[in-house]
């Protein structure tokens, strides 16, 4: 294929394909990483990405892509199953009601980012925007995780219905670990925050709650893989000083428009 | 460069279209000059963002040799409303220039209006008959074309500015205007996906009153209370498009009421009430008595604008910040935009991005001196 360079990484036998992105049309570039794929590439490097939307969407391959750039929005949106690594900032709508696979973004990214996610992870590595984990939801053994290595801003995990969202106030220079209206509305899932918070932040959906055990083991290990994963240092952060964030009402909204 | 290639071979029509409206905008705040092509670059990265339904760009500091002069530029639908126009600018201002404004043929802009460009002065017999200010005189000229001379719409009145604007991909309408041949020190732009009002030449953003100039991403929800207000003042909404307002309000709170740039902003987006009661006391007391005098002003919805003027721009979200803005630094230059790919398009390595918070403005001056 036109400007594909072919590798291979011999000790682990993954056939790793590179991709020039400059300049080249979302369309065309899905297309082609499509292509790759079908054609038994595992590992899809694409460089000079700026702003393509919708990359790794709807893909249901064990397959590692890995973005040089910036990726446009909706990346990994529909995702069930691929790994994708992004050396730089990431725009909005990361992980867009993504199924399963893992999502690093080694950098900040932008607004609503796992937007009804329903499995699989998400580890940014600096701040999130407004709106972080809105509607995630779980089933059974489908837990969705996003782990936010700087701050998160206002309206995170509004709706939530299930997963885990973990902020850790690491790499930001602000002072405040979450906006306003957290929680609003939030009526499943845990959400762990570093930091003791003012309820003023919070929706009237949920109430601040220390961590325990079983969540201190369980944030020790994500903590593992998130500073694996991003590269970011969590030695100076401490589990046992984290709060959690639970809704009080399974059905928040149960009696809304019934009378 | 291929990649125009490869965006224009995109049919949007085919698809669904996943739009909203797309900004970005840039200052050398030491007031260097920087060529329309920068902005058409940042543009061309968020296509997707707009469906070809209008485009436009604001450029400060691009007529030194008329830096003195109000640089009119005006879209007439016919000969007849053209000559009708000039008789008007004839009554009302000295012209010491009128020209075509110079243009491409472009397959992709098509059935253009007449678009000429007009520096000028008001006449001082004028202005001592009516004893306003000069600025306040091309803001009542304006609207007087805008509103009684048939087909004919000015969309850019400042001095050492000018606006230019379309029906059509951003890319294509700064092509089509030939902003390469234009120098600037800010530069503000915009695609448009118009969702509730029609996709004309006069409804392209940006929109301007003098220098001021507004490209917004959203819908303005108050924009009958805000027009209402606005006709107190003599101003009167004509472009069929809600982001007008903005112009007229920036102009009425910044340059005829004095305003601070924060406290303008604080007006337009103003703090919720529950904010201003875990204020302190003063700021309470300031953020309420705006409330009280310029609840007019509030401008409600989501938006996302930049807004240009002669010594900077702004970027401000609505209060809790429905739609995307991103901010970057690198040395002298500030950069906004709804996607931070715009700004890494023009400015790879910026020394520091990050995300504004709702409702509070990100300001660029030029510097003191400049």
């Amino acid at each position: 294929m036109d400007g594909v360079r072919q590798a291979s990484r011999s000790e682990e036998e993954v056939k790793v394909a590179e991709l020039d992105a400059r300049g080249i049309h979302y369309k065309e570039l899905n297309e082609k990483i499509r292509s790759l794929i079908e054609s038994g590439y595992e590992e899809i490097v694409l460089n000079g990405v700026n702003g393509q939307r919708y990359i790794g969407d709807g893909l249901v391959h064990n397959v590692r892509i890995v973005i040089n750039g910036v990726p446009g929005n909706d990346l990994g949106a529909f995702m069930d199953g691929p790994r994708i690594v992004v050396n730089d900032n990431a725009q909005d709508g990361v992980g867009n009601t993504m199924n399963s696979g893992v999502i690093v973004v080694r950098g900040h990214a932008g607004d609503v980012i796992g937007y009804g996610m329903r499995s699989g992870k998400i580890f940014i590595r600096d701040d999130v925007g407004y709106r972080t984990g809105i509607h995630m939801k779980s089933y059974r053994e489908q837990v969705p995780v996003i782990v936010v290595g700087g701050r998160a801003g206002d309206f995170l995990g509004e709706y939530m219905a299930g997963g885990i969202i973990v902020v850790l106030g690491l790499s930001s220079d602000s002072k405040d670990l979450v906006g306003h209206y957290t929680g609003t509305g939030m009526h499943g899932g845990v959400i762990y925050l570093a930091e003791e918070i003012d309820e003023s932040k919070l929706g009237s959906e949920v109430r601040i709650f220390q961590a325990d055990k079983t969540d201190i083991e369980r944030l020790n290990a994500l903590l593992a893989e998130f500073s694996d994963l991003t590269g970011l240092d969590v030695s100076k952060v401490d589990p046992r000083s984290f709060v959690k964030l639970l809704p009080v009402s399974h059905r928040p909204y149960g009696n809304m428009y019934v009378y | 460069m291929e990649k125009i290639g490869k965006y224009k071979e995109w049919k949007p029509d085919l698809w669904r279209v996943p739009s909203a409206c797309g900004l970005s905008g840039f200052i050398n705040r030491d007031g260097g000059l920087v060529s329309g092509e920068v902005i058409i670059d940042s543009m061309r990265v968020m296509n997707e963002r707009g469906n070809g339904l209008g485009g436009g760009f604001a450029g400060y500091g691009i007529y030194p040799e008329y830096a003195d002069y109000y640089a009119i530029h005006i879209m007439f639908e016919s000969q007849e409303g053209k000559h009708a126009c000039e008789k008007l600018l004839e009554d009302n201002v000295v012209l010491e220039k009128m020209e075509e404004i110079p243009k491409e043929t472009s397959e992709r802009i098509t059935d253009p209006p007449i678009l000429w460009r007009y520096f000028c002065k008001p006449r001082v017999e004028k202005i001592l008959e009516c004893g306003k200010s000069e600025d306040d005189f091309i803001v009542d000229l304006v609207m007087s074309i805008n509103t009684s001379v048939p087909g004919s719409f000015v969309f850019s009145s400042g001095k050492n500015m000018g606006v230019f604007k379309a029906v059509g991909f951003a890319e294509d309408v700064g092509e089509f205007y030939r902003l390469g041949d234009y120098r600037g020190h800010a530069w503000i732009g915009h695609t448009r996906f118009p969702t509730n009002t029609p996709g004309w030449w006069g409804g392209a953003h940006p929109f301007n009153i003098l220098d001021w100039s507004v490209v917004h991403n959203g819908e303005i929800s108050s924009y009958g209370t805000n027009k209402r207000y606005l006709e107190m003042f003599g101003y009167k909404c004509t472009l069929l498009t809600d982001t007008e307002v903005m112009a007229y309000l920036f102009d009425l709170l910044i340059r005829k009421h004095r305003l601070p740039i924060e406290i303008a902003c604080a007006v337009m987006a103003a703090p919720f009430w529950k904010d201003m009661d875990s204020a302190g006391e003063e700021e309470r007391r300031l953020y309420e008595s705006l409330r009280a005098v310029y609840g007019g002003a509030l401008v409600n919805g989501p938006f996302a604008v930049i807004v240009g003027f002669s010594r900077g721009i702004i970027g401000l979200n609505d209060r809790i910040k429905l739609r995307p803005l991103v901010a970057a630094e690198k040395d002298e230059y500030l950069y906004i935009s709804s996607e931070e790919a715009a700004i890494r398009e023009i400015c790879p390595k910026p020394d520091r991005v990050w995300a504004p918070r709702a409702g509070k403005p990100v300001i660029g001056m030029l510097k003191d001196g400049v």
